[in-house]
């Protein structure tokens, strides 16, 4: 059986009703080991910062490890919910809690740099559109995303050290636009 | 080298063209500057596209699926109960998932400090549910009507009456966040989110059915929505043996 696809729609201005939830941000419990601080702003073509945007992150537990069923390799040792959900404030300026997760496979097997897969929803963008965070301190050589990305445009990819975490902002269009990803 | 574990990861089609908007669409104001210029990448999918959270029952409170007994008095407007199935393309069920809803209230006013237009707020409506989907994907949430409202993005600009959906599938892929309307709206018409979909069928797909077998006898009017989302490639790895 085949069945036809429901169409995207924008978040629209008022997400923050229904979507945030209090522990969202929280991808980890504050206190976790290794627990890092991601914060940035999600930007527009003006440079202004969007209020009414939500970031979603999803990512392997430090072990590389998803807990779903399609992960072929088992279940990782301790639950890990791997999902991070932050609206963004007045100053458009989101923050997930996280530890870095472990070193995942490609389809060849090959180990990929760490990577968080990122949503960003706003009212203005009639559909999500789809980045990913890599980490400017760590070994990306190799990474065959980042790769396939032209070499101009791949800082844009790297979170930044900043402080005991790391600053990642989104910009929608412009100078500095952010590489989206067809998922 | 690859592993025959890795090459049995699910892949998920695109939906066809038409069927989701484009990011530009001059029409809706507000992608002027929050549409990305440049050319998307395509990123294969790999695990941490194919895998996606499962968010469980612990997220929900007690009347988190019934929006008219959040508070001690009953909400202003038409109650409505509404049901659907989570679908993804090959019409596999997508069983305890989270489905998140949020709305005005029958007025067309939303419980947010940005919303200002003169329609009164209802004390006894927040406007946001949630609820998981049974084990043949089923979900249902009884909520009000809610009303139409202006919105400025061209002269005389009116939003047909919807409720907002958010909800995860089993994969990264599949995560959809859309508009539920109501079936003959007057407003269709003039509203350049709804016709943001290119495709004619498509867009009907964002309608909710009357559903008078729903209906509750001096209670309740009902709405019968299903949701699809991408369904899976058939994989070239298929391993023939195993299927047999």
């Amino acid at each position: 059986m085949r069945l036809e696809g429901t169409p995207s729609q924008t978040v629209g201005p008022y997400l923050s009703i229904g979507l945030p939830w209090d522990d969202g941000p929280f991808v980890v419990p504050e206190g976790t080991e290794g627990a890092v601080w991601i914060r940035g702003g999600v930007y527009d073509g003006a440079g202004n910062p969007v209020p009414d945007a939500m970031i979603e992150t999803w990512q392997a537990d430090p072990n590389g490890g998803f807990d779903h069923p399609d992960d072929p390799r088992g279940k990782p040792g301790e639950p890990f919910r791997g999902f991070g959900r932050c609206p963004t404030d007045a100053e458009g300026q989101y923050r997930i809690l996280t530890v870095l997760p472990g070193a995942v496979p490609d389809a060849t097997g090959a180990p990929q740099a760490r990577h968080i897969d990122v949503s960003v929803f706003a009212r203005g963008l009639l559909n999500r559109v789809v980045t990913r965070i890599y980490f400017e301190d760590q070994d990306n050589a190799g990474d065959a995303v980042l790769a396939s990305v032209p070499e101009e445009r791949r800082d844009t990819l790297l979170a930044k050290k900043d402080g005991a975490g790391y600053r990642f902002d989104v910009r929608l269009q412009g100078e500095g636009e952010t590489v989206f990803f067809a998922v | 080298m690859a592993t025959p574990t890795e090459r049995r990861l699910p892949q998920y089609r695109p939906d066809p063209d038409g069927t989701h908007p484009p990011l530009d669409y001059a029409p809706y104001r507000s992608t002027a500057l929050r549409h990305p210029k440049q050319p998307l990448v395509l990123l294969p999918q790999m695990l941490t596209e194919v895998t996606g959270p499962l968010l469980g029952p612990g997220r929900l409170g007690e009347f988190d699926n019934d929006l008219t007994r959040q508070h001690a008095g009953e909400p202003q407007g038409q109650r409505i109960i509404v049901t659907g199935r989570l679908l993804d393309g090959d019409g596999r069920p997508i069983r305890d998932s989270l489905v998140e809803i949020w709305q005005a209230n029958a007025g067309g006013r939303y419980r947010h400090t940005g919303d200002r237009w003169p329609s009164p707020l209802d004390p006894n409506f927040d406007g946001l549910g949630r609820t998981l989907t049974d084990s043949d994907g089923r979900y249902e949430f009884t909520t009000i009507k809610p009303g139409a409202y202006p919105w400025k993005n061209h002269d005389n600009a009116w939003r047909p009456a919807h409720i907002h959906f958010s909800v995860f599938g089993s994969a990264f892929t599949q995560r959809l966040v859309t508009q539920m309307y109501f079936p003959d709206d007057p407003l269709f018409s003039q509203d350049p989110i709804f016709n943001s979909i290119p495709d004619e069928k498509a867009r009907q797909r964002m309608i909710s059915r009357f559903d008078l077998d729903r209906t509750e006898e001096e209670w309740a009017l009902a709405f019968q929505f299903d949701i699809v989302v991408r369904g899976r490639e058939q994989s070239v790895f298929e391993d023939e043996e195993e299927d047999e």
